[in-house]
């Protein structure tokens, strides 16, 4: 009765992951992860290189399979479900319409031999749009508010700039009102100024759309600016949780205290 | 005294071949893998399409072979001759006559009737592959019924040259189910793909068959506001006259003469016999 009161009062988590573990082989790649997000909320999961966060986040997407656990997504249709578990066909109708994935390499995201204005349509003609106008009126509109200049709507990626590319797969992501986007350092392997601008951008429309999120980093500078709460991540291991501010400003786990303080000395 | 089984390929191949056929037949669109052998000729030639003739064909056959509409093209001619001299069928040039129809390029004029097979030379079954290399993604799309990267196609060709370019090749929906490539015939050709033969179409170097059965919904995608287009040279046949069927443009002089012609040459002929002259036709006989 009262899970059915809150839910009816809007108050369901997005995303319930429940002892959620991958390995490599003998190798943990993640483990005993367990975490709601809830709709409009921003997560961030950082820890140093090899700590299981894209292993994380691909388990989370349903990229990669994990070993153990649920993830259950509040679907539009049938309520919270096991993404683990719905049919391939469910999960890749979700990653086209309710997720969007962001890639660390935008060519990884993109398609090169497409133009910009195609990268952000197709998403919408992955849905059924068939009006060429209104899918053309729409990206246009996209690349806008990504801040990349109307004229540039038909030219492939491949001529783009590595901050404009990516500013391209996240427009071609957003295109379609996803309801959760999955991030993994997307400000990663660009110029520090070219950062900057990205995750302005980023913030922008985040609080603009009220965009639920999971981004993954190594850069404590994005999660400050993006994230409302924090996941640390070591050996696989989540150690840490808790409000962005409070985990950086003041860092229970020794590990956690490391971690900020090393970027202190940067 | 015949060193070759009936038109060449062994009865256990032509049992698998027909296997992967009628699979076809009952998943119209659909691409069915076949395990194709080594024919006597070059891929290019149409190896699918002489191992599907191959495989539905009878003693009591009559084929034709067409080559962009025409019979007497060297590679029509040589396949014809390679039925006649390993199936010894009757072969004709004749729509109307023909029971087996292997053809390149063009679906014949003259509507095609209920007991005739039109097979197709297949160069690439595959209508996604152009924009998605894996096979294992393109499988699956096709099991997903995932299609939007077909218009992204379409969306490009519009985006870049105005209106959509695709002529040849140009993708259908068959049955509100699979997309199809329909090898490449000129789009014009595109709605005469909802027809009373069957249709059987091979692709040899890629390994499959698929297949339209009589009276398949057969629907060229396209957007609301670019809806398909058969399209058509704005001109008649200057031998025949016809103002409805596919033209080709041939060079009649070295000093840049040309002239519009059918590119099915069986149809011109028989307009002709029949009496009809295009504006540049008693030249061209005489
Ligand atoms: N495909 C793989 N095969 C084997 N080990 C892997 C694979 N991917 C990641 N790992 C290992 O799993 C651990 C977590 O890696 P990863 O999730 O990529 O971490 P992060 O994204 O935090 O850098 C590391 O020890 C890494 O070496
Ligand atoms: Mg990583
Ligand atoms: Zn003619």
């Amino acid at each position: 009765m009262k899970d059915m009161a809150m839910t009816e009062a809007g108050l369901s988590p997005l995303l319930r992951v429940e002892g959620l573990a991958k390995r490599y082989g003998a190798r943990i790649g993640c483990t005993e992860v367990s975490f709601d997000l809830w709709p409009g909320e921003v997560m961030g999961i950082v820890g140093e290189s090899g700590s299981g966060k894209t292993t994380l986040l691909n388990c989370l997407a349903g990229q990669l399979a994990p070993d153990a656990g649920r993830v259950l997504f509040d679907t539009r249709g049938r309520g919270m479900v096991d993404t683990l578990t719905m049919s391939e066909s469910e999960r890749r109708m979700l990653g086209r319409t309710d997720w969007a994935f962001v890639h660390q390499h935008a060519q990884d995201g993109l398609r090169m031999n497409v133009s910009a204005g195609g990268n952000v349509g197709e998403r919408l003609m992955a849905v059924g749009a068939q009006h060429y106008g209104d899918i053309r009126d729409k990206a246009i509109d996209w690349l806008d508010r990504v801040e990349i200049a109307e004229d540039r709507v038909d030219d492939r990626p491949s001529a783009f700039s590595g901050g404009m590319r990516q500013r391209l797969q996240i427009a071609r992501n957003l295109v379609t009102g996803p309801r959760l986007v999955f991030m993994d350092e997307p400000t990663g392997g660009l110029d520090v100024s070219v950062q900057a601008r990205l995750l302005d951008l980023l913030r922008g429309l985040v609080r603009e759309m009220g965009l639920s999120a999971i981004i993954v980093t190594h850069d404590l500078a994005v999660v400050r600016l993006l994230a409302d709460r924090l996941m640390v991540m070591k050996s696989g291991h989540v150690v840490e949780t808790g409000l962005t501010d409070q985990v950086l400003d003041d860092p229970q786990h020794a590990y956690t205290q490391l971690l900020v303080s090393s970027v202190l000395q940067v | 005294m015949n060193a070759y089984n009936f038109a060449y390929l062994d009865e256990q191949t032509k049992r698998m071949i027909r296997r992967a056929l009628l699979k076809g037949m009952a998943i119209p669109g659909y691409q069915v893998p076949f395990a194709s052998r080594e024919m006597p000729m070059p891929y290019g030639w149409g190896t699918g399409g002489v191992q599907v003739s191959a495989a539905v064909m009878t003693p009591e056959d009559c084929f034709k072979v067409i080559d962009q509409g025409a019979d007497d093209t060297t590679n029509a001619v040589s396949i014809r001759r390679f039925f006649q001299a390993t199936a010894g069928v009757a072969v004709t040039e004749k729509t109307a006559e023909a029971t087996v129809i292997q053809t390149r390029h063009r679906i014949p004029e003259r509507d095609l009737v209920e007991g005739q097979i039109l097979v197709y030379q297949v160069p690439i079954p595959e209508p996604l592959r152009f924009l998605e290399p894996s096979e294992v993604e393109t499988r699956k799309m096709h099991a997903l019924e995932e299609y939007g990267l077909m218009h992204v196609k379409l969306y490009e060709d519009i985006a870049r040259h105005g209106d959509i370019s695709t002529s040849y090749a140009y993708p259908v929906k068959v049955e509100g189910r699979y997309v199809m490539d329909p090898s490449p015939i000129p789009k014009f050709d595109n709605p005469k793909l909802s027809m009373a033969a069957i249709q059987l179409f091979g692709a040899g170097r890629e390994q499959r068959i698929y297949a339209l059965p009589p009276y398949t919904e057969v629907v060229s995608l396209d957007f609301e506001d670019y809806p398909f287009q058969a399209g058509r040279a704005d001109h008649d046949c200057d031998l025949c006259g016809a103002d409805n069927s596919y033209l080709d443009e041939v060079i009649t002089d070295d000093a840049g003469g040309r002239m519009f012609v059918c590119s099915d040459t069986d149809f011109c002929s028989e307009r002709r016999e029949a009496g009809h002259v295009g504006a540049l036709g008693v030249e061209a006989v005489a």
